[in-house]
């Protein structure tokens, strides 16, 4: 047990305390997509879309505008379709948390080439900052290890961050990283086409070409 | 197999489905299992160039397959047709990117039906499938099978769209657990 969880059993939790977080979500996922090779993308709905598409309106990049809870999903099917090339999910702690079946899925899986980041600020960030279970004493990497992740793990500090990053690259998985990210305002900025045609066929041109 | 009602072969009619996925070159077969799906399943495990991906939710297997399509390859979604009640917003991932998604749905709760717990969403397949823009196409007749399942492929693959393949109770038989 971590030391979330002893603070929630003996009541002294902060459910608050995202609001302190040293890391930033937009710096955090422009290093993620930093020089981002041949990786393919499945953004979660909200903000690691805008996250995203900050950094590139990049054709690899699939921005989910809704089927909220599908993106790790996704993310397998495609690491199964693909499995020379490197999958990164990048959602939120909400969007996971509507299809934490699929880290059972993935678990039974066991796509080695498939990365799944949570951006987790502990809080719906689109629909007015409430909080989300991880605020309790919810462990999503615990979970991914129980479920069969062959690394799972949170990431608190920048340095912890910097570490990681290699790992998110290319270490072999399944792989679940629950970056604790600061619960803060952030603007949406660039958005990406909303046309899911457009989407998916930009995507498979430049995948298949 | 489903026995002939005069007493000739049975209609191998999972046979058939399994030859027209082939013929398509499916190759990620999600499901939420159901005994209609059984021999199926046993026999797509057993297939090459197929894997199985089996499924907590049936909604799972909408984010999976689209997925698939995007790395180039093709699925098919095995359930229940009470899982088709847990796929509706997923279903607007495949309706508004216009993936291919084929879903073959053994039926429960519309007719010979013993749990009424079946009902409301065997009765619902049809409408709500129609509803989220999916074609639909029932089966009650094991010796049609194979040419239904390949049509609905063609129009899913080719389309693309959405095909569901409903595989009635009459084909299946209704479930009664022995009483």
């Amino acid at each position: 047990m971590d030391n979330t969880t002893d603070q929630y059993l003996n009541g002294t939790l902060d459910r608050n305390r995202a609001g302190d977080y040293p890391l930033h979500r937009r710096e955090v996922v422009a290093a993620l997509l930093a020089d981002r090779g041949d990786i393919l993308v499945v953004a979660g709905l909200g903000a690691p879309v805008w996250d995203c598409t900050a950094v590139e309106d990049h054709p690899l990049t699939f921005p989910l505008w809704g089927a909220m809870g599908g993106a790790a999903a996704m993310g397998l099917g495609l690491a199964m379709a693909q499995p020379e090339r490197r999958v990164l999910v990048i959602t939120g702690d909400g969007e996971m948390l509507m299809g934490l079946g699929a880290l059972t899925t993935i678990g039974a899986q066991q796509p080695g080439n498939l990365a799944v980041v949570v951006c987790d600020n502990e809080r719906y960030g689109e629909t007015g900052m409430q909080l989300t279970h991880t605020a309790g004493s919810l462990d999503l990497p615990a979970m991914a290890l129980a479920a069969g992740f062959a690394t799972a793990t949170s990431i608190r500090s920048d340095n912890e961050f910097k570490a990681a990053v290699p790992a998110i690259r290319a270490a072999s998985g399944p792989g679940l990283w629950s970056i604790k990210i600061r619960a803060e305002a952030s603007p949406i900025g660039a958005m990406p086409p909303k046309d899911g045609v457009t989407l998916k066929d930009r995507f498979r041109a430049a995948l298949l070409a | 197999m489903q026995e002939q009602p005069d007493g000739g072969d049975p209609i191998d009619w999972t046979g058939a489905i399994l030859s027209v996925l082939q013929d398509w070159r499916v190759s990620q077969i999600a499901y939420v299992p159901d005994a209609g799906h059984s021999d199926l399943i046993v026999r797509c495990d057993r297939a090459e160039n197929m894997r199985l991906v089996p499924l907590t939710t049936e909604e799972e297997g909408i984010a999976v397959l689209a997925g698939a399509w995007l790395g180039d390859q093709r699925g098919v979604l095995l359930m229940q047709s009470s899982g088709v009640g847990n796929c509706i917003n997923m279903l607007s991932l495949a309706r508004v990117c216009r993936f291919p998604l084929l879903t073959l749905v053994t039926m429960r709760g519309q007719w010979g039906e013993f749990n009424p717990w079946q009902v409301p969403m065997g009765q619902l397949t049809p409408k709500v499938l129609e509803a989220a823009d999916s074609l639909v196409f029932p089966v009650d007749d094991p010796g049609q099978m194979g040419q239904v399942v390949a049509g609905a492929a063609r129009m899913a693959f080719e389309g693309p769209a959405q095909a569901a393949v409903l595989i009635g109770q009459a084909v299946i038989g209704a479930k009664s657990f022995g009483k």
